[in-house]
């Protein structure tokens, strides 16, 4: 019950950022240009600051070996990317695809089933009442605050138990939990789901699972396309719980495979190329889901903080 | 890069820590040494390695060995993670039959009772004359009834050196390291350093102090000895201070590009460093093909004849293998028998720790890149000078770590490696002391 009144309050609070993006574009015509300077300065100087190592590593990534370590580091030689990018992929059999493969089914498929289930677990707890529900929910959101890399141990000693250490199932099931995306559900939910709209829904016979499915998630989708980005990325970079899960090479993702390559470059040389060349590779797919689902993720952050 | 590795290190070390406080176990428990009978019927082993191209050696076993397979599990480097892999396994109970593990580590395993006792094994004890003596003494810690892993790879050392560099100026190939500094004096002259003293590669600095005759650690029996400050490491540890201090030699961090550069353009002139370091010049300069040969260490002593060793690695059978004996099989044929060790000789650089590996083809031949020397053939005089009197011990993650800290505070003026030495054996022995490994202080 205490919960239906600030919840409104409360998206406002998590995603500010946004909120304070929509009034600014207006406000930044009246500043002093020095001000205005000032800002892009700054901003210019992150993006360098973000966009020179994806830089180098193009560069870096289209040389061959013997230019590598001779020519400027932030300028092309020969640009024999398309033949490195070949090497990489036949080496031992195309094991890079193989993980690359592996990580779109980790990071894609658990970024799904956990949206799904961050969802529910977040409308209900957002339009349900029941006894307990504040106390779950402050469960959860203690979640957020232990890093995943402190439950490694304990779920490899878990999974030790019931056999399915270096499995699919050893990564892939514990990527399917995301309690930020509870958090985050449960907002987005109570502010932009009308209790009137499920109760329409109710009075019209739909049972509750469809009244979720075909009313509520629509209003959601903004929130939810931002649970599956930001599990897809966590998932997609999660290095630490593969490392201790997995022994065998063809369930590698693609963050612990170039690692191994990257561990062992004193010894044989020639990873060093195709380690540069993966970590290319490896960001295209990040790039692309992003540059597909940001209209969604945009929509639901200022919508969010409109109401 | 770095910064991500040292990430993974601490968080490692942290999961370490957490995992094994509670389960150290003192030295020497009882030998378990009287059970090593054969299985009955078909056997399937996991062997954990980080060797690329591992599969198709094991594949080559598994054709001639059907009641015998083996399967390939694979992994980051020892320190990467695997090793604490190892460790959480052991503690979970469903560690893999056989591991990869390198003789710097294999203490760590063994105060943690994680390692197998092989010596009742068919033809272990025997094999004993089949390896370069010194790799011998890495697996069995100097007790002649116990042998806890096979021996894999040796990384005995030697001296790169630019043959065209030295030659044009006039300078004498030095043989002591007292000729060495001398060289280093000459070289800066010219504008070069004679050598990278590296900041992180301490087991490159545990090498050199081997070759000198020191020893860091010991094991009586029932207590660990730490001595990383003996008059031997004092006497190395100065020597390369002198260097430094005068700016006879460069600091750059090794294996980075600006390393690699160094070298690539001619302005460090020799490396101290393992057989398999070969391949890394290689790749690393790749400008100065056919200018590099290999000569033997500088010795302390005018007409000495010792090496220090840098690296290597062994193959050891775990607690709770079912199957020991088969185990023990398998490892004896991978690092003996001459089709396995040319196969990892091609796929991985091995420099193999049996005697009959140093006689391989594919050891004998001329290398383009060093003038079509036969380098290896320095390699195996090298590993047969190596002492083996040298004993690593069970926290050397932590020494390195603590060792390389004071070292990096060195070469920049902060300290110098001799107070390094003091921290990381002070650090060391209470590391051990936290572990409830019986030390002296």
């Amino acid at each position: 019950m205490s919960t239906m009144i600030p919840a409104p309050a409360q998206p406002a609070r998590g995603i500010r950022p946004a909120q304070s993006k929509t009034p600014k574009a207006p406000l930044a015509q009246r500043e002093s240009p020095f001000a205005r300077g000032g800002a892009l300065i700054v901003m210019g100087v992150f993006t360098l600051y973000f966009l020179v190592p994806i830089w180098w590593l193009l560069v870096a990534a289209s040389k061959n070996r013997s230019q590598f370590n001779t020519t400027n580091p932030l300028w092309f030689a020969d640009f024999s990317l398309f033949e490195n990018i070949g090497n990489l992929v036949a080496y031992r059999d195309g094991v890079y695809l193989k993980w690359m493969l592996n990580s779109a089914l980790y990071a894609g498929g658990g970024a799904a089933i956990g949206t799904i289930i961050a969802g529910m677990c977040g409308y209900a707890l957002a339009k349900y009442r029941f006894p307990g529900r504040e106390l779950i929910f402050n469960v959860v959101l203690g979640g957020v605050l232990v890093p995943a890399t402190a439950l490694a141990l304990p779920l490899f000693l878990i999974f030790s138990q019931i056999s399915l250490t270096n499995t699919f199932w050893s990564v892939f099931l514990p990527s399917l939990v995301s309690p930020f995306g509870v958090y985050l559900a449960r907002i987005y939910a109570s502010a932009s789901v009308p209790d009137e709209l499920i109760e329409a829904a109710r009075l019209d016979g739909a049972g509750e699972v469809r009244t979720f499915f075909t009313v509520s998630v629509r209003m959601m989708v903004p929130a939810l396309v931002t649970v599956f980005l930001f599990q897809f990325v966590a998932i997609w970079n999660n290095f630490f719980l593969p490392l201790i899960m997995l022994r065998d090479e063809t369930l590698f993702p693609v963050t612990l495979g170039l690692y191994a390559w990257n561990s062992q470059v004193n010894q044989i040389p020639v990873l060093r190329d195709y380690v540069l060349i993966g970590a290319l590779l490896s960001i295209i797919p990040l790039i692309i889901i992003f540059l597909l689902l940001q209209r969604f993720w945009r929509n639901g952050l200022s919508a969010g903080s409109v109401k | 890069m770095r910064m991500k590795k040292r990430a993974v290190a601490v968080a490692l070390l942290t999961a370490a820590t957490v995992a094994l406080t509670g389960c150290a176990t003192s030295g020497s428990t009882g030998t378990d040494a009287a059970a090593c009978a054969p299985s009955k019927g078909k056997v399937d082993l996991t062997f954990t390695t980080w060797i690329p191209g591992m599969e198709d050696t094991v594949a080559v076993w598994n054709k001639a060995n059907p009641d015998i397979q083996v399967k390939v599990q694979t992994g980051p480097n020892g320190n990467g993670g695997t090793y604490q892999n190892f460790f959480n396994q052991l503690k979970a109970g469903n560690a893999p039959d056989l591991g990869q593990i390198e003789y710097d580590a294999l203490p760590n395993f063994r105060v943690q009772d994680g390692l197998t006792d092989l010596a009742a094994c068919d033809g272990v004890l025997d094999a004993k004359s089949d390896f370069v003596d010194w790799t011998w003494g890495q697996v069995n810690f100097g007790e002649d009834k116990s042998v806890y892993a096979i021996p894999q790879d040796a990384g005995p050392m030697a001296m790169f050196y630019r043959t065209d560099l030295f030659k044009a100026n006039n300078i004498e190939i030095p043989t002591t390291w007292a000729e060495y500094a001398t060289a280093a004096e000459k070289i800066r002259a010219t504008g070069g350093y004679i050598t990278n003293f590296s900041q992180s590669d301490i087991n490159q600095f545990a090498g050199f102090v081997w070759q000198a005759g020191g020893k860091w650690f010991k094991n009586d029996g029932d207590k660990w000895t730490v001595d990383l400050t003996d008059p031997t490491t004092t006497k190395v540890a100065a020597y390369w201070q002198d260097l430094i201090d005068r700016d006879l030699v460069s600091t750059n961090p090794p294996w980075t590009d600006e390393w690699n550069n160094a070298y690539n353009s001619g302005s460090d002139w020799t490396w101290n460093s393992a057989a398999w370091g070969a391949n890394s010049i290689a790749s690393g300069a790749p400008d100065t093909a056919g200018k590099w040969a290999v000569a033997q260490s500088p010795q302390w002593k005018a007409g000495d004849k010792a090496s220090g060793n840098w690296g290597g690695s062994s193959t050891a059978v775990f607690k709770g293998s079912k199957h020991p004996y088969e185990a023990a099989k398998f490892a004896l044929w991978l690092n003996t028998s001459a089709e396995s060790l040319t196969m990892l000789n091609k796929s991985a650089n091995l420099y193999p720790a049996a005697k009959s590996g140093l006689d391989l083809p594919a050891l004998k031949e001329g290398v383009p890149f060093y003038g079509d020397q036969a380098i290896y053939d320095e390699f195996a005089t090298a590993s047969a000078q190596v002492s083996p009197d040298f004993v690593w011990g069970p926290t050397m993650t932590q020494t390195y770590n603590d060792v390389s800290d004071g070292f990096k505070g060195a070469v920049s003026g902060k300290g110098t490696l001799a107070e390094a030495l003091k921290v990381g054996q002070a650090n060391t022995i209470a590391a051990m002391s936290a572990q409830s490994i019986p030390v002296n202080k």
